[in-house]
């Protein structure tokens, strides 16, 4: 699970004041180039369309997710009235995955939107104001650092528990030290830059700075490394559903229904494979999402 | 450089002393007394204060805290509660055994990594480029855990030509290098090896990229050098960043092995750590996470310090 | 609030429009066990200046001699580590004197043309109305400061102002950043090789333009540079650095016309000549700069200097009048034990 990737390098390469040739305004311009990637258009479809599923299923007449039945269990994909079969204690697999998708997106997304807000203003604040606040904030951020982020998150779930709540606080507290240390690593080099110097130079306080000079130039990498990680939290919290740490039965989730399904293996392994596969395709198309925004944001005049 | 290492290795100190701190308190952010995880509940209350007071629960947490760092510096990481042997011995058998998988996959995944990479980066075709993006992204995007999952269902389920579970046959005590236990040895390690791929070869490719796209090369060309010559100097110089994300890798595989140990019932830590948590086994669980922290720390130390060798651009001392 | 108005003159005009004493900027090099190898860049020691009003001092010397880091100084972007400054009569950062922030009101500085020396997400608009905004001035008065500024620095304001940092050229850029000095209407504007990055024609106009703007706006002018020929054209007097001291200070006329200090002769004699009739006779500068972190005893300029005597490394020459300028040699100093200093 790579979330100590390059990723400082890469962020570091678009804090550089680059141009958005021949437009006006740089977040325009990122706007107007995501426009025209085709692959990251057909990510965000495919996204919408899980979304928009997992959100709107109650409304989709779908059958019943927790509804079980002991007669018609692991029933193949295309049976009747079970399009993609059902699982072990005779769910509808098809509703199952649906419902799923609320919440495995749900932990994958809220771990990285918590941390970015906690991680993102603890690495800026540590960027800008320097010195010992900055050695204090990172020094803190080292120690979790010195785990690898499965091991963190294992560890702190498997201390605290299982349960969606224990898993999202898990989440969080793993992905803040990197999206602090990449927040950081870009406010410094901005903070290094002349206009910023100009900017002290003309007595405006320090919050008024980062505001107008700091934040739009420091969000863009910020971003851009943020949602990468959101491919990585979703395998992160299906694997500790899958570990039983995670999400707590009859509650559908891609993770631990690839748990549960384990035992259906010899029987029915195209069915016990299905829900990895949703969560392949949602984090390919995070990736590539991800991918799409950065080669967005890194222009050359 | 010595003095960097010795710099470095100092720094450690404090972050060492952060860890443990958080290692210690994991057991306390566990709901509920300790206790309860040692004792059924209907247990006479002199025995709970007994045996709370044989593992010192009874004492402040400072108290506690610098008894049990004591305890742990000279080596004693405590008693399982499941299984009432040393803590040490039973990670140190398990580390054994994690060890052997994370080199296979590190030594076949860093291998092909840096193979297709290199060949992105140099290929003329598109397609090759393409082929190649498209592999590590497959390589980060899919949860290796049900790719684990997959190749079972393939290679032992419908095939039947690959064991499913297990570090070897079934009589074995441990892990030998012959036949049968590499079998078993195969599938844990292709699953192992995906993100590592995956993550090496996207570095590889663009390090490469990028030093292909500098100066000096093209002076050595000019200056009449072969291609193969050439391919040294770049290798060379695309080499630290490489060697910066591929330790990173190393140390997330030993570290985080523990849903492909599951899926393999492979005895290593991650499964040690594993039953630890249903168990409730605090100081195996304890004990494994510092152990495999202070491991991580220490490869990421040397990582850094073999960058400072190998980079001349980095200051040292 | 006041409401942005130029301040007002106190003391008159002899009194000088800042004064800075024994200004000491000692940098920690890091390295060693601990991260701190314990020693120091001395970029700026006990280094001493006053400026009159409406003068324009022009600070000459190489790169990594502590011209920059006097200039961060003197604007206070770096705190110094010791030393004073007055401006018009007060201590700046003491109990009884102004902040910091007052004395950014007076004092504004101009960057060299870098890339990054403008916000490239900001329009130029935006950027020149922040440090206005900023100290409370409304929205619908800081445009028209905006267009005020871009008028008199020569760029359209309807054009302009709407326009991002890299659809301008260099020049126009530096134009935008004098511009940006200029907008809390200082008294004193430092410039840190304003026009170092421009190219020579765009370098000329840029340099009648700042000479015009003084005249018209009652400014005072530091300017500092390596290049000795526009300092020599802008300036009225001329403060030659070396190592983070001061090696000579004079009018332009009497630096440029009898240089004393041997290091100056040598910068002054290494300007190649159109006339085929000047020929060098100084000795050239001899040897690369030391380094700032282990300065030579005595004379920091004595490796370097043809003259150098056994008295140059054991005294530090003080900087002494000499009539026209000041010159920190010792064979300058009548009685110093220089071989070639008067006896007294």
């Amino acid at each position: 699970m790579a979330v100590q990737s390059p990723a400082v390098d890469i962020a570091a390469a678009l804090v550089r004041p680059t141009a958005a040739s021949a437009s006006r305004g740089y977040w325009p311009s990122v706007g107007r180039r995501l426009r025209r990637d085709p692959v990251t258009l057909l990510c965000v479809g495919v996204l919408l369309l899980v979304v928009l599923a997992s959100v709107a299923a109650p409304l989709l007449g779908l059958a019943d997710p927790y509804k079980t039945s002991m007669l018609r269990r692991l029933y193949p994909l295309g049976s009747p009235n079970h399009l993609l079969g059902t699982d072990e204690l005779g769910r509808d697999m098809f509703a199952r995955l649906i419902y799923g998708g609320r919440l495995s997106l749900f932990m994958g997304v809220t771990p990285v939107v918590c941390a970015l807000l906690v991680g993102g203003m603890l690495g800026i604040t540590a960027g800008f104001v320097g010195g010992k606040v900055n050695m204090a904030i990172m020094r803190v951020m080292d120690v979790f650092y010195a785990f690898p982020s499965v091991l963190l998150a294992i560890s702190l779930s498997g201390a605290m528990g299982a349960g969606t709540e224990n898993t999202l606080l898990s989440l969080t507290l793993v992905f803040i030290p990197p999206i602090c240390r990449v927040s950081e690593s870009v406010t410094t080099q901005v903070r290094g830059f002349d206009f910023v110097d100009a900017a002290r130079a003309s007595g405006a306080s320090a919050l008024t700075i980062v505001r107008v000079h700091v934040l739009g130039n420091v969000l863009g990498p910020i971003l851009v490394y943020a949602t990468s990680l959101i491919s990585v939290a979703i395998i992160l919290a299906a694997g500790l559903s899958f570990l039983g740490l995670g999400v707590k039965p009859p509650e559908p989730e891609w993770g631990l229904m690839l748990n549960t399904l384990r035992q259906a293996i010899y029987v029915n392994p195209v069915l016990a494979a299905l829900p990895g596969v949703m969560i392949f395709i949602t984090s390919i198309c995070f990736n590539l999402m991800s991918d799409g925004l950065r080669a967005a944001m890194d222009v050359k005049a | 450089m010595l003095l960097y290492a010795l710099r470095r290795l100092l720094y450690l100190v404090p972050v060492a002393f952060g860890v443990s701190l958080l290692v210690f308190a994991l057991v306390h952010l566990a709901p509920g007394d300790p206790i309860s995880a040692i004792v059924p509940p209907d247990a006479p209350q002199e025995v709970v204060d007994k045996l709370k007071e044989y593992y010192g629960f009874d004492k402040p947490l400072p108290v506690q805290y610098f008894r049990w760092l004591a305890v742990t510096l000279t080596g004693d990481l405590g008693t399982s509660i499941g299984t009432g042997r040393p803590v040490a011995a039973e990670v140190a058998s398990a580390f054994g055994n994690t060890i052997i998988l994370a080199i296979a996959a590190t030594l076949f995944a860093f291998s092909l990594a840096v193979v297709l990479g290199t060949s992105a980066a140099y290929a003329k075709s598109r397609i090759v480029d393409r082929l190649v993006t498209m592999i590590s992204l497959m390589g980060v995007s899919v949860p290796h855990f049900w790719l684990a999952i997959v190749l079972v269902i393939v290679f032992s389920v419908e095939m039947g030509v690959l064991p499913p579970m297990g570090i070897g046959p079934e009589n074995s005590t441990g892990w030998r290098f012959d036949w049968p236990h590499l079998k078993h040895m195969i599938l844990p390690t292709i699953a192992l090896s995906v993100i590592p791929l995956g993550v090496v070869t996207r570095t590889v490719r663009s390090t490469v990229k990028e030093t292909l796209n500098m100066e000096f090369v093209t002076a050595l060309h000019a200056k009449g050098m072969r291609d193969d010559q050439i391919l040294r100097h770049v290798l060379k110089n695309a080499a630290p960043t490489c060697l910066a994300v591929m330790g990173l890798q190393a140390g997330n595989l030993i570290g985080g092995s523990i849903l492909i140990e599951t899926v393999f019932a492979w005895p290593g830590t991650g499964f040690l750590l594993n039953s630890a948590i249903f168990r409730r086994d605090l100081p195996i669980l304890q004990g494994t996470t510092l152990v495999l922290a202070g491991f991580f720390m220490l490869l990421n130390l040397t990582v850094d310090v073999i960058q400072t060798m190998v980079d001349p651009r980095i200051k040292r001392g | 609030m006041d409401s942005l108005l130029p301040l007002e003159d106190r003391g008159g005009p002899a009194q000088p429009l800042l004064l800075a004493s024994g200004l000491r900027k000692h940098f920690p090099v890091p390295g060693g066990l601990l991260g701190r190898s314990g020693k120091v860049v001395r970029a700026v020691d006990d280094l001493s200046l006053s400026v009159a009003k409406g003068e324009t001092l022009g600070v000459v010397g190489e790169s990594g001699c502590g011209k920059s880091t006097v200039a961060r100084l003197l604007i206070r972007l770096i705190k110094p580590d010791r030393g004073t400054m007055v401006l018009d009569g007060d201590p700046v950062d003491e109990p009884h004197g102004i902040t910091v922030n007052e004395l950014r009101r007076q004092v504004q500085m101009v960057f060299q043309d870098s890339y990054a020396s403008l916000n490239p997400r900001l329009t130029i608009g935006e950027t020149l109305a922040f440090a206005p905004k900023a100290h409370g001035l409304p929205a619908a008065e800081a445009r028209a400061r905006v267009r005020d500024l871009l008028d008199k620095v020569g760029l359209d304001p309807i054009n302009y102002a709407e326009r991002y940092p890299h659809e301008l050229s260099g020049g126009q850029r530096q134009r935008v950043n004098i511009a940006r000095a200029l907008a809390l209407r200082p008294r004193l504007v430092i410039l840190d090789e304003a026009v170092s990055a421009l190219d020579k024609s765009v370098e000329a106009q840029v340099l009648n333009m700042l000479v015009d703007l003084k005249t018209e706006l009652g400014l005072t002018y530091i300017f500092i540079s390596h290049d000795l020929n526009v300092v020599q054209y802008l300036s009225d007097r001329v403060l030659v650095m070396y190592l983070g001291k001061i090696v000579e200070l004079g009018s332009v006329e009497a630096i440029y016309g009898n240089p004393q200090h041997p290091y100056t002769r040598a910068l002054l004699s290494a300007r190649p000549s159109m006339d085929p009739r000047r020929r060098t006779k100084e000795a050239p500068i001899q040897g690369d700069p030391p380094n700032p972190i282990d300065p030579p005893s005595g004379c920091r300029f004595r490796t370097r200097c043809p003259f150098a005597e056994d008295v140059c490394a054991r005294f530090e020459p003080p900087l002494a009048d000499t009539g026209a300028q000041a010159v920190a040699c010792h064979m300058r100093v009548a009685g110093s034990g220089h071989s070639k200093a008067a006896t007294s």
